[in-house]
C-alpha cells in the first residue's frame, strides 16, 4: 500500500472534528478499513468520500454507527433497484410504440 | 427576494422552544438529508431550506434579529440599519465537504446575515474536492460513434470524448473535472450521467437493436430484395420466398457498438410486416381467385 495515497486518522479527526473512537467504531462496524503502519492508523483516501458521507449523518442526524450501517445498507439497496429500474426502464421502452 | 418564514419550514411556532427547534430541525434533516435521498433535487433543495432555518433560528442572536427584522424587512431603512449594525456571521458552517456549498444559502438569509460562512478545523491538511453531477441528453444515432463533444459544467467548458455505445441512464465519472480540493488537495470528478433519446426507427436493447420492415405479399411469397438504412449506411437484405408475417431475422454484428469494446457490435434484429394489397383492381380480384381455386 502506498503511503501517498493514505490519510493519517489524526488529520481526518481534526479536519472533521470527530473523535480518533469515531474511526474506531466505523472499523468495528466494517464500514471503513483502517490501515497501520509504524503505529500510525491511515485511511485509503478513496474512502473519504464515504466517510464525509457517514460524518454528515452522524452529526448532523445524530446516528450512530449501528444506523450509519442500516443506512449505507438500504442505500446500496436503492442504488441496485436505481440500476434494476434504469434497465427497465430501457427494456420498456422496446414496446412503448407500434413496434 | 422574497420573504421566508422560517417558522413554517420547520413547521414550528414562533414561541417554540430551542429544544422544539433543535427536534423540529432533526426530524426534518432526518427525512430531507441529501445523503439519504440521493438525485433527489426536490430534497435537496428542502434541506437547503430547513438547514437555512435551523442556522438562524437556533442561534438567539439570529433569531432575535429575525423575529424583530425579518417580518418587515421591505421597511428598507430599520432593516439597513439593522444590516450595518451586524457582525460577521461565523455560525456552525461545519457542513465539510458536502452535497452543496455554504454560499447556496438564500438571498434573503445572505442579506440578513451576510454569507460569511468559514468552514471549520480547514487547517492545512489537502483533501479532495467536491464531486459534481451533471446530466447529458444525447440522440440514440449519436452515441452510434464515439464522439466528442464540449460540455459547460460550472462555467468551465469540457473536451469530452463520448465513447460509442453508452446506455441510457449510465453514468460516466471524469476524473478532476469536479470541485477544487482544499488545501491544494486533488480535483474532485464529475459524474455524468446520460439520457439517450431515441427518434431512431429502431429500438434499442442492450446491445441489440430491434427494426420492423414492411414487406409487400409478392416479395413475402416469391421472394426478392429490400433495402434497410441502418446507423451504419443501407444494407440489402434476401427475402427468401414463401416468407411468413411476423417472420424475425438476426442480423449478426449490425447492431449497436458494445461499449468500449472497439469493433465489436450487437445484433440486430428485423422483423418482416406483410403489407396486405388494398383497393384491389377488378383484374386483380378475378386473379386471386384463380389462385384460390388452385388452393
Amino acid at each position: 500500500m502506498e503511503l501517498k495515497n493514505l490519510i493519517p486518522i489524526i488529520h481526518l479527526c481534526e479536519h472533521y472534528s470527530v473523535e480518533t473512537s469515531f474511526f474506531d467504531e466505523l472499523h468495528e462496524a466494517g464500514l471503513i478499513k483502517i490501515a497501520t503502519l509504524e503505529q500510525t492508523t491511515y485511511l485509503h483516501q478513496d474512502n473519504i468520500s464515504n466517510v464525509e458521507k457517514m460524518i454528515r449523518i452522524h452529526q448532523e442526524l445524530n446516528i450512530n454507527t449501528e444506523g450509519i450501517d442500516a443506512v449505507f445498507n438500504l442505500l446500496q439497496k436503492i442504488d441496485v433497484l436505481q440500476n434494476e429500474l434504469n434497465k427497465l426502464h430501457n427494456r420498456l421502452r422496446l414496446y412503448e410504440s407500434d413496434f | 427576494m422574497n420573504y421566508i418564514d422560517y417558522y413554517k419550514i420547520l413547521g414550528i411556532n414562533k414561541k417554540a422552544t430551542e429544544n422544539e427547534i433543535k427536534k423540529a430541525y432533526r426530524k426534518m434533516a432526518r427525512k430531507y438529508h441529501p445523503d439519504l435521498n440521493p438525485n433527489d433535487k426536490e430534497a435537496e433543495q428542502k434541506f437547503k431550506e430547513i438547514n437555512e432555518a435551523n442556522e438562524v433560528l437556533s442561534n438567539p442572536e439570529n433569531r432575535k434579529k429575525y423575529d424583530q427584522y425579518g417580518k418587515d424587512w421591505k421597511h428598507a431603512e430599520e432593516f439597513e440599519k439593522a444590516k450595518q449594525q451586524q457582525q460577521y456571521y461565523g455560525g456552525r458552517g461545519q457542513r465539510t465537504g458536502g452535497q452543496f456549498s455554504e454560499d447556496e444559502f438564500s438571498d434573503f438569509f445572505s442579506s440578513m446575515f451576510g454569507g460569511g460562512f468559514e468552514r471549520s478545523g480547514s487547517r492545512n491538511v489537502k483533501f479532495r474536492g467536491q464531486d459534481y453531477n451533471a446530466e447529458l441528453q444525447l440522440e440514440l444515432e449519436d452515441v452510434y460513434r464515439t464522439h466528442k463533444r464540449t460540455l459547460t459544467v460550472n462555467g468551465k467548458n469540457i473536451r469530452l470524448t463520448i465513447p460509442a455505445g453508452v446506455r441510457n441512464g449510465q453514468v460516466i465519472k471524469i476524473k478532476g473535472y469536479g470541485g477544487e480540493g482544499i488545501n491544494g488537495g486533488p480535483k474532485g470528478d464529475l459524474h455524468i450521467k446520460f439520457t439517450i433519446l431515441n427518434h431512431s426507427r429502431f429500438k434499442r436493447d442492450k446491445d441489440n437493436l430491434y427494426t420492423t420492415v414492411d414487406l409487400d405479399l409478392y416479395k413475402a411469397l416469391l421472394g426478392g430484395e429490400v433495402i434497410i438504412e441502418t446507423f451504419d449506411g443501407k444494407v440489402k437484405l434476401n427475402v427468401k420466398p414463401e416468407t411468413k408475417n411476423l417472420t424475425k431475422v438476426k442480423l449478426k454484428g449490425k447492431g449497436f457498438p458494445i461499449y468500449k469494446k472497439e469493433g465489436k457490435f450487437g445484433d440486430l434484429y428485423i422483423t418482416y410486416r406483410i403489407k396486405i394489397p388494398t383497393k384491389l383492381t377488378t383484374k386483380e380480384k378475378e386473379l386471386i381467385k384463380e389462385l384460390a381455386k388452385l388452393r
